[in-house]
């Protein structure tokens, strides 16, 4: 197989508009002989999905949850970029392409990127013309604020619900699509296989997760925008039902995975408290504009306070590391995640963590309360300190918060083509379930502008040039493609049905959390991953012998649902592990501890492993097989990051 | 974070949860222990770790919905101890946490109830009737493209600020169960409010309010009698003062309206 990622001729700057021009076009009449499916309505979803029911086509609309208002795109806090340089700073597009493409240590393409940079500018006038209150200055124009990596203020917030007010935008578009009948909305429906006909994706299946009916639907494409798959660690700031089965099904169904490995780990988390934790929240990267990151600097200091014997406050100014402050003079506590996470598990190490864990170190206001006042910071992040209060029982207000490195989100996915349809004709990933513009690490505030563009502005394009160069003749439901594909579902439920082991899903869930974190998280080196492959496959296969799951399938049966997604994680983890493995370099989020500088930072090896890996499913306890697209770099020189 | 709490002795509690195989079964509470549990886990963290003793005892484990279990999602929805997201004011009820309750507690833990909310299965219901009223209007009418700038439309920062405040609303059905009426009046006016507050919402503002309450009373909620339990239970502060908003709009849109 050769993977060509399509991407159009010319310069850079005239690369989308071109190619926008060169595509085929479907006729408005012919727009509603077409049927094309949508599974999930996130932020990448329900912009593709809303704006082809605008434009004719017939759109159903899939998602797990009760209503699309509620996919983990509403837990996005922060904010989305945009170069709009209302800021008068200094930002354009070629300054977003290059912080992004820079931001994701040079391993991501750069037409994708150009385009996602060129876009992010109508994806502001977008939501604010469906009424997304964004925040303002007094005058009346929207306000801004600065994210790591980049050292302009372009990133567009509401307080910090940033997700909520868009995805409620694009939900709102897509009510609209669903009352005109040109969306037919399935909530609580999960996509459980993809359905090809003549090499081609034609159709999905589907259980209802209130009755368990297991259903066909025939469409002329099928778009997947389910989100990111960070829960093979089992704790991580995703929703609990985040899962990677639609995209991993279709994986094994021919849809090639690119850089399943390259997962981001956030550095502001709340820590762990328990075993019983079931997720990790997050505290906005935009804390990191006004608190300070910090350890004590010796090791017997921190001893103290995880003991209890002294306090923070205690601690003199002196005997503070402001560690970022300290290595990256030039944006201080607004490096990217990576660079801030890696630093971070450093102190820790070095055994200056805080709390009583040691996994932890302070996030601390108390200078821009002291500059601010307190009502300033409470406008900023007043809903940030409310949701740590509640958490851990502590007021930020008097004490620093505490925080650590947490997964966060998979920078991995789908490999797609300039067009973001994957190796499978007819079948197209936006959204966090692809691999494209992020490279080995994304830039905060990116996520959001990346599901926007792919759904309110890519796709709708790059879809139509495809539909337009097929027939409309329908595939019908009766088709034996779709019957194979219903047997199959039912027989992987009814295995999962019939085991009735000791162990249950969750005991599964979180032994497979702790391999990856441990060997396949913050730092990674051979021995370990290694060793975690042989790990997982033993948790795989002990899984299958004595998994736990009740009931019946033709009911509402949580452990059922939850029962396939950890199987599906149960393999993918492996994949992950393997990239891993392959990649012998450090680069963003992926750090192998063998290849580092002597300062500890990433190092690429830019002459071997420029490359995006895709992986090819070749059945079940196979070895993937290893494509490469080789990553040309016209227009950024690669050089080694600096934040210093 | 235990070295900064004092109490941090596992507590035992006692649950009454409602079981309801599905919308046919009548339904009943029954009686589970809660071991060992820590004042530092969430109530649903505390619902796991229950479930999971159930599983391992060959009992069917309590559905409940839930999922961001960051208070923003609004899926998750437990009636605890007679109030909507349980006892402490403004939060949902995957931010409550056990140091809320005593060693010894006996909490009873029940689906929202109303008649347009009906039981899915245990305390999970189906509450798509606030889609369909989101159907009959709460957007503007704008498709993809063609809009104007972002900054060509100014808005007063205490306008945009407002209309905020009602866009925060999260849809999670705890003002209708709440209410002895069943209204969702609270969450209908959330909506209507943020738009006719702003610019953008204002062409269409008549028909929105008009249909959208049309919508609300086909799906068989209640009347608003003004008794304000819904915003006194709301996690997210949605105020009493988008349903007089709402009010004003309705009859502004009565006494003009090109919708008869
Ligand atoms: C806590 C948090 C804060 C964040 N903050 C920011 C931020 O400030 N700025 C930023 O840019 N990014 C942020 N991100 C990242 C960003 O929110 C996500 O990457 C983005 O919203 C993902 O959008 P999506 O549409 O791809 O997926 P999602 O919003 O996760 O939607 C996935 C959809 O797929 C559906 N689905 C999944 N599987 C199936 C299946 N098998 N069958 C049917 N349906 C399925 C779901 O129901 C859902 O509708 C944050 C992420 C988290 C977790």
């Amino acid at each position: 197989m050769i993977l060509d990622s399509k991407i159009p001729e010319g310069a850079l700057a005239e690369k989308w508009d071109k190619h926008k021009f060169n595509v085929k076009l479907v006729n408005p009449a012919n727009k509603r002989k077409y049927d094309v499916i949508v599974v999930g309505t996130g932020l990448a979803g329900a912009s593709a999905a809303a704006t082809l029911g605008e434009l004719g086509y017939n759109v159903k609309a899939f998602c797990y949850q009760d209503s699309p208002r509620r996919a983990h795109s509403i837990a996005a806090q922060g904010g989305i970029n945009a170069a709009k340089n209302y800021q008068n700073d200094g930002d354009s597009v070629f300054r977003l392409f290059y912080d992004t493409i820079k931001g994701g240590d040079y391993r991501a393409r750069e037409a994708n990127v150009y385009r996602l940079a060129q876009v992010s500018v109508d994806i502001i006038d977008q939501c604010v013309a469906q009424g997304v209150p964004f925040a303002r200055e007094y005058g009346g124009l929207l306000a801004n604020r600065s994210f790591g990596g980049a050292q302009v203020s372009r990133t567009f917030y509401a307080r910090g619900q940033t997700g909520q007010q868009l995805l409620l935008g694009a939900y709102s578009a897509l009510s609209r699509q669903i009352a005109y009948g040109k969306v037919k909305m399935y909530p609580r429906t999960e996509m459980l296989d993809l359905v090809m006909v003549d090499g081609k994706a034609r159709g999905i299946i589907t259980r209802n997760m209130v009755t368990g009916a297991i259903e066909s639907h025939s469409g002329h494409a099928v778009i997947l925008a389910t989100g990111g798959y960070g829960n093979v660690f089992f704790l991580s700031t995703n929703a609990m039902g985040c899962n990677a089965t639609a995209i991993w099904r279709a994986h094994k169904k021919g849809a090639l995975f690119g850089n399943p490995c390259f997962t981001q780990i956030h550095p502001t988390c709340i820590p762990v408290s328990g075993d019983y934790q079931s997720k990790l929240t997050l505290m906005s990267e935009s804390l990191r504009n006004d608190g300070r990151v910090w350890v004590p600097k010796t090791q017997e200091m921190a001893q103290r306070l995880r003991r209890n014997e002294i306090t923070v406050a205690q601690i003199a100014e002196e005997d503070r590391d402001y560690f970022l402050e300290r290595k990256y003079p030039a944006f201080g506590n607004l490096v990217p995640r990576d660079v801030a996470s890696r630093n971070a598990k450093l102190a820790c190490d070095e055994g200056r963590g805080v709390g009583t864990t040691g996994l932890a170190v302070y996030l601390d206001f108390a200078d821009a309360i002291k500059r601010d006042g307190q009502d300033k910071v409470a406008a900023k992040y007043g809903n940030l300190f409310e949701m740590y209060a509640k958490i851990t029982g502590e007021n930020p207000y008097e004490t620093p918060m505490r925080i650590y490195p947490a997964v966060h989100y998979t920078m991995g996915g789908l490999w797609v083509d300039y067009n973001l349809m994957t190796t499978i004709p007819g079948l197209y990933a936006t959204g966090e379930c692809n691999f494209s513009d992020h490279g080995a690490n994304r830039l905060g505030a990116s996520a959001l502008m990346q599901g926007l563009a792919d759904g309110y502005f890519v796709i709708p394009y790059t879809i139509g040039d495809y539909l337009a160069q097929m027939p409309a003749n329908r595939v019908e439901t009766s088709h034996p493609a779709f019957a194979e594909a219903e047997r199959n579902v039912r027989d992987g439920i009814q295995q999962l049905l019939s085991i009735n082991g000791t162990k249950t899903v969750d005991e599964y869930h979180k032994e497979l959390g702790h391999i990856m974190w441990n060997y396949c998280g913050m730092a990674r080196n051979a021995e370990g991953l290694t060793k975690a492959k042989g790990m997982i496959r033993e948790l795989r296969a002990d899984f299958w012998r004595n998994v736990k799951v009740m009931g019946v399938n033709e009911e509402f049966n949580q452990t059922l649902e939850k029962a396939g997604r950890v199987a599906d994680f149960l393999e993918l983890g492996e994949l992950m592990v393997d990239d891993a493995l392959n990649r012998n370099e450090s680069c963003g989020g992926h750090f192998r501890e063998e290849y580092q500088t002597p300062e500890n930072e990433a190092l690429r090896d830019d002459a071997n492993y420029a490359y995006v890996a895709a992986w090819e499913y070749t059945g079940p306890n196979q070895p993937e097989k290893l494509h490469k697209e080789e990553l040309k770099f016209e227009n950024v020189k690669l050089t080694q990051r600096s934040y210093k | 974070m235990a070295g900064n709490n004092p109490n941090l002795k596992p507590m035992n509690l006692t649950l009454r949860v409602w079981r309801q195989k599905n919308n046919h079964d009548a339904g009943k509470l029954e009686t589970y222990k809660a071991e060992n549990i820590s004042p530092e886990m969430s109530f649903l963290e505390m619902l796991d770790v229950v479930n999971e003793n159930l599983a391992h005892t060959g009992v069917d484990p309590i559905a409940f919905d839930h999922d961001c279990r960051e208070g923003i999602c609004g899926m998750c929805s437990l009636f605890i101890n007679g109030r909507p997201h349980g006892p402490e004011t403004g939060t949902t009820t995957c931010q409550l946490h056990m140091r809320k309750f005593k060693d010894g507690d006996t909490i009873t833990i029940e689906p929202w109830r109303a008649q347009p909310f009906p039981v899915h299965k245990d305390l999970s219901v189906d509450r798509s009737a606030f889609d369909r009223i989101i159907q009959a209007g709460g957007y503007v009418s704008v498709n993809t493209g063609g809009v104007p700038d972002a900054n060509a439309i100014p808005i007063p920062k205490s306008i945009a600020d407002k209309a905020f405040d009602a866009a925060t609303c999260i849809a999670c059905g705890a003002c209708v169960a709440a209410c002895k009426n069943a209204s969702a009046m609270l969450f209908v006016s959330a909506k209507v409010s943020q738009l006719a507050m702003l610019p953008q919402g204002k062409v269409e503002r008549k028909t929105r309010v008009e249909n959208m309450l049309a919508q609300m009373d086909k799906e068989g909620f209640g009347a608003c009698t003004n008794i304000g339990s819904c915003a006194a239970e709301c996690p997210v502060g949605i105020s009493l003062e988008n349903i007089a908003m709402l009010n004003r709009e309705f009859i502004a849109a009565k006494a003009t309206s090109d919708n008869v």
